[in-house]
């Protein structure tokens, strides 16, 4: 009886959690199959045509660009990454904390000044070609860009990647290693059939981590690509903030959420799949 | 030889994370307001930034809304938990699929959804609409940190204290908070971080009335940043740097840093 009576302090955050959690989403949705003015609830009629807009060929880049960009910069982050996480999780415990946390400062940083400082380094006479110029190289000129973008969403979610694949590193029974060993498998074998399987999760939650904010992202492709690849957040930024087409801005932001699910129900299939294969043995 | 090739990736590695950071703190003492220029050791832009308005205000804004919606999110959330914990297998369920969307969520649609509820119920759209977004943003984590120091909590020392003739308040009080209470601060410390480095969300809600560090940042960079903003990420690198390196000293037996 006491517990009972106890579930019922959450019913006021339910509430809430209707109020500014489920119906802002069904009002997304609403407005994406409405047109009319917006301001005149009246005055909107169902309609489909903000999504057969999101069909249109300009869009539809715009959608494969984010998808693209993210893929390659997850892609990027998950091998630069691995190799951070596997020198950290190996580092003597007594600098292991150190090396994480000088690792970790970065993004405590407001991630909106690391990438306008970007923006001064890559610039066409930023200290990066500078610096080229000095040794002799040639100019890179990838700001505003595609290449600027990619570089900005590794840097930014880097971390992201590192971290969980190092958490999932460093939990691995070191005798598990060692019994590979001393059965003659040589450390490309170790690695690849007793270690990588192991810190698969590590990698799923990583890949996930890093997708998600990249793929929505609008800042990043703001200020380091210059309006030059716009995409799917700066549309629905747009959408909402300067051409205040909610129909059409609601439409993408749901395109975009079924999209991620898609995409995540994908990742949590493999992440299961091994789980189960080593369940049967 | 292995040791050597670590050592370099590290390197190169950990150069790509601080050089734009290097560059910030660099310029924050450059004369010269052009950002490739080197014109000079100056002080100037550290004076100018306790002088400058917008700053203050969107540096009074940050660290107001960030204390307030930690407090008020701690505390629903932790509510919630307790409840969530006691709630049937269905409900809680139910429940917890509702508190994971903001978290699953792109930043953008909760930006864009909370504020198209706001205007649609004519809500004028300022301090009170940013700091309602963050608030929803902030519990589902409050509540995710909290629950699992929940699942572990011993239901017997709770009766225990009862039998014993503590009312459920005090039992409350003296038993069960001080036990989830290592989830209610890193629940705290999560809502607190998100809410003063959070950009998107902030950007859909704030209006123009109100302005946070990241819009007035955002709104600069598009426009060139004054070297004023050079000096103010300094002292924000330093006072992470500290707090962190004070955090790491107080671990320092081998456990894992809290992040």
């Amino acid at each position: 009886m006491q517990r009972r009576g106890r579930g019922r302090i959450a019913y006021p955050y339910v509430v809430w959690m209707a109020i500014f959690i489920v119906v802002p989403l069904f009002l997304i949705l609403f407005y994406s199959l409405t047109e009319g003015d917006i301001h005149n609830i009246k005055d909107l009629k169902f309609s489909l045509n903000s999504y057969n807009r999101v069909l249109e060929p300009i869009y539809l880049k715009v959608i494969g660009n984010s998808f693209l960009l993210a893929g390659i910069s997850t892609l990027i982050c998950l091998i630069i990454g691995y190799p951070v996480a596997m020198i950290i999780a190996n580092t003597d415990i007594k600098y292991r904390n150190l090396l994480l946390m000088f690792f970790l400062v970065p993004i405590w940083m407001n991630f909106l000044l690391r990438t306008y400082a970007w923006m001064s380094l890559l610039s066409p006479n930023g200290l990066v070609n500078r610096f080229l110029l000095w040794i002799g190289l040639p100019k890179l000129e990838i700001m505003p860009g595609k290449g600027a973008v990619l570089l900005g969403m590794v840097y930014n979610f880097l971390p992201f990647m590192v971290l969980p694949i190092y958490t999932v590193l460093s939990k691995i029974d070191k005798h598990v290693i060692e019994a590979s060993n001393d059965l003659g498998g040589n450390s490309v074998t170790t690695f690849m059939r007793v270690i990588l399987p192991l810190s698969i999760p590590g990698i799923v939650s990583g890949i996930t981590m890093v997708f998600l904010p990249a793929v929505s992202t609008f800042v990043i492709s703001g200020l380091l690509g210059g309006g030059k690849t716009p995409l799917i957040g700066d549309l629905i930024e747009q959408q909402f903030l300067s051409s205040r087409n909610w129909h059409f801005g609601s439409s993408l932001s749901i395109i975009l959420m079924i999209m991620i699910l898609i995409s995540m129900a994908v990742m949590s299939r493999i992440d299961s799949s091994p789980e189960e294969e080593r369940r049967k043995i | 030889m292995q040791k050597a090739i670590k050592r370099v990736y590290m390197s190169i590695i950990f150069l790509f994370l601080y050089a734009p950071i290097i560059v910030l703190i660099v310029f924050s003492f450059n004369k010269s307001k052009s950002r490739g220029q080197w014109g000079g050791f100056t002080l100037d832009w550290y004076i100018d930034l306790f002088r400058d308005r917008q700053i203050r205000e969107a540096l009074y804004f940050t660290i107001l809304i960030a204390v307030l919606s930690t407090l008020i999110s701690t505390i629903v959330g932790t509510i919630a938990a307790l409840g969530i914990n006691n709630m049937t297998k269905i409900g809680r369920t139910v429940v917890l699929n509702m508190n994971n969307l903001p978290v699953l969520n792109p930043d953008i649609v909760t930006g864009v959804a909370l504020m198209t509820l706001f205007i649609s119920i004519r809500m004028e759209l300022g301090f009170l609409t940013m700091l309602i977004a963050h608030i929803v943003f902030s519990i589902p984590y409050v509540i995710l940190a909290v629950l699992p120091k929940l699942r572990q909590l011993n239901k017997h020392t709770a009766e225990a204290a009862l039998d014993l003739g503590a009312t459920p308040a005090y039992a409350m009080r003296k038993v069960i908070i001080p036990e989830i209470m290592p989830g209610i601060v890193s629940g705290a410390l999560i809502a607190f971080t998100l809410s003063i480095d959070d950009f998107v969300i902030s950007f859909f809600t704030a209006g123009t009335s109100a302005t946070n560090l990241s819009i007035l940042i955002y709104s600069m960079a598009k426009r060139g940043v004054k070297p004023t903003i050079n000096a103010l990420s300094t002292l924000m690198f330093l006072t992470v740097l500290i707090l962190m390196l004070i955090i790491n000293k107080k671990n320092d037996k081998g456990e894992d840093i809290i992040i």
